[in-house]
């Protein structure tokens, strides 16, 4: 269910600006994996380029590989909605969507490609994947209603289900809590730990303690200044990201002297 | 100054003079439109009435019965409007998905000044166009349709010679109708939140499962109104209809034949020019019911989008 990802030298562009340049990592499977930086660093465009879906930005391309089992994600062979179905994404802000029920959110996924489904599968589908993302007991009674009704960290759950739902190897967290509220922001901290056993996780976050709560490991990038491609500084276990960086930027970040 | 302000009975909120004005505007205009709507209904119905209640003798004597024609009239409305609205919203449904969706931008930008054009042509000149270049040009494809699927009850014989039936008109409203639900489908397509369609992309929808998933259901409220704005105007259309068809009073459903059933509003301006007496409150009638007709079916519309509304995306 989990694949390690391997990242070789890897440059974003958008049109002629070169957003993140030269960033080789190894991700391995069943881990969480947490990108810090400050913002523009281009830690969320790498993020996105990890399922292609930079690509719905107008004139965003890559250079470099991204190696999900061995497979490069950008082989001529590869179609972008195939690995947008493997890496499934959690983004900053919940977007269920508001026009479908609780239950169809979970199951839009599993539904594209003209995918047929029988009721009681879709019943069993929709209360495993609730349950996966803490969320079952909440709205078991409402699963008819609107996604939209749900608070915001309910919605942030929904979404996680519905990302789950497809059974994919990896889930990209795009500052999945930056819009939620403290207990909000626990329940999903927690529900990263469970999914930590199945799935390899990606989590972009601008909060260092969550990084530090979460995550095994860290990847730290930076950017020289505007208008300059952001890097990648270093990449190492959380801790040792934490206690004993290496880099001196690094422990800059993290101790608040910038950023 | 404390047994000053304790004394006042409640704090009010000072009223600036900006709001003042504005919600004096507002609360004008509101009520103008109200009393414009409410005056047309009080002469539409003032002025049917002596034709609603008219005798045998009084009918024989000019000549023109209410409740004679108005099944054939009301028929003939709905029909030519319906078949209009069949052609103009997938059309125009697809036509805005192209442009907001489809088409790279500079494109995208010319095909919307076009069609946006196309609602500013004076309804004289689409008749104009009905008759002298779409009758004639589609008269021998009606041809082939009677010889060939004339078993159909539709497409029955005889064909007309002219190419000038409700189908001709139905093509011609469609057009006339075409570029006001594009333009207000695109307007809604282009709002739908990019965050809902990045959440269909990233489950791995492809372009059209991303349309179908997150663009169509957030634009659905709008689609249905601007379909209903184009309703009004195919059901309320004029000059169009008068000048393409020649009238019957009559309910058919063939869409070739040279019998073809006429509309409220083209019954009205063929006929007001001979009219008088209680022929007058006889077109009057007519267009009381014309008025009815829309009024019903814009509710329909509101009813239908409300009962979805928690759906809606609005919350």
């Amino acid at each position: 269910m989990s694949k390690r990802i391997e990242v070789k030298d890897l440059n974003v562009y958008y049109g002629k600006f070169k957003a993140v340049e030269d960033v080789s990592l190894t991700i391995e499977p069943r881990t969480v994996t947490a990108f810090i930086g400050p913002s523009g660093c281009g830690k969320s465009t790498f993020l996105r380029t990890l399922n292609r879906m930079h690509e719905v930005i107008p004139g965003a391309r890559v250079e470099g590989e991204v190696m999900i089992d061995g497979k490069n994600l950008y082989d001529a062979d590869v179609d972008p909605v195939m690995v947008r179905r493997q890496v499934g994404m959690v983004f900053q802000r919940p977007n269920p969507f508001p026009t479908m029920s609780i239950a169809d959110n979970v199951l839009a996924g599993v539904k594209l490609n003209n995918a047929k489904i029988s009721k009681s599968d879709a019943e069993h589908l929709v209360e495993k994947s609730l349950k996966g993302a803490n969320l079952w007991k909440e709205v078991k009674d409402r699963l008819n209603l609107p996604g939209s009704g749900l608070s915001g960290g309910q919605q942030q759950r929904l979404c996680i289900a519905r990302a789950i739902a497809v059974s994919p190897e990896v889930i990209l967290m795009d500052e999945p809590c930056s819009a939620l509220d403290p207990i909000s922001t626990l329940a999903i901290e927690d529900l990263i730990e469970e999914l930590k056993a199945k799935y390899t996780i990606v989590i972009v976050t601008h909060n260092m303690q969550q990084a530090s709560r979460v995550s095994d490991k860290t990847a730290f990038f930076n950017i020289a200044g505007t208008g300059e491609p952001g890097k990648l500084i270093e990449f190492d276990d959380t801790t040792t990201i934490f206690e004993n960086p290496h880099v001196q930027a690094t422990e800059d970040y993290i101790s608040g002297r910038f950023g | 100054m404390t047994s000053a302000t304790t004394s006042q009975p409640a704090l009010r909120a000072p009223r600036r003079l900006g709001d003042r004005v504005f919600s004096i505007a507002a609360t004008t205009s509101g009520v103008i439109i109200l009393v414009v709507l409410a005056s047309v209904a009080i002469f539409l119905v003032s002025k049917s009435v002596p034709a609603l209640v008219a005798t045998d003798k009084e009918v024989t004597d000019v000549g023109m019965s209410f409740w004679g024609n108005i099944g054939p009239l009301v028929f003939g409305t709905i029909w030519a409007a319906a078949l209009a609205l069949l052609f103009a919203v997938p059309f125009a449904i697809a036509i805005a998905l192209f442009i907001s969706h489809y088409a790279p931008r500079r494109i995208a930008q010319g095909l919307g000044y076009a069609i946006d054009l196309l609602a500013a042509i004076p309804s004289v000149v689409y008749g104009l166009w009905g008759i002298m270049v779409l009758a004639p040009a589609v008269q021998p494809i009606y041809v082939w349709l009677v010889d060939n699927v004339g078993w159909f009850p539709l497409f029955a014989g005889p064909v007309s010679g002219t190419g000038r039936t409700v189908l001709t008109v139905a093509v011609v409203l469609a057009v006339m109708i075409l570029p006001i639900i594009t333009a207000l489908s695109r307007e809604i397509f282009l709002q739908t939140p990019r965050l809902h369609e990045e959440a269909a992309l990233a489950l791995g929808a492809t372009k059209w499962e991303m349309i179908k998933m997150a663009v169509l259901p957030f634009g659905r409220p709008g689609i249905i109104s601007a379909t209903m704005l184009g309703l009004g105007r195919a059901l309320g259309e004029t000059m169009a209809v008068a000048m393409v068809l020649s009238p019957a009073v009559i309910v058919s459903f063939a869409l070739l034949q040279s019998q073809n059933p006429t509309t409220i509003a083209a019954n009205i301006a063929l006929n007001f020019p001979e009219a008088h007496d209680l022929g007058v409150n006889v077109l009057i009638a007519t267009g009381l019911v014309l008025f009815i007709i829309t009024l019903i079916v814009n509710s329909l519309a509101r009813f239908i989008v409300n009962r979805r509304k928690a759906f809606s995306g609005a919350n």
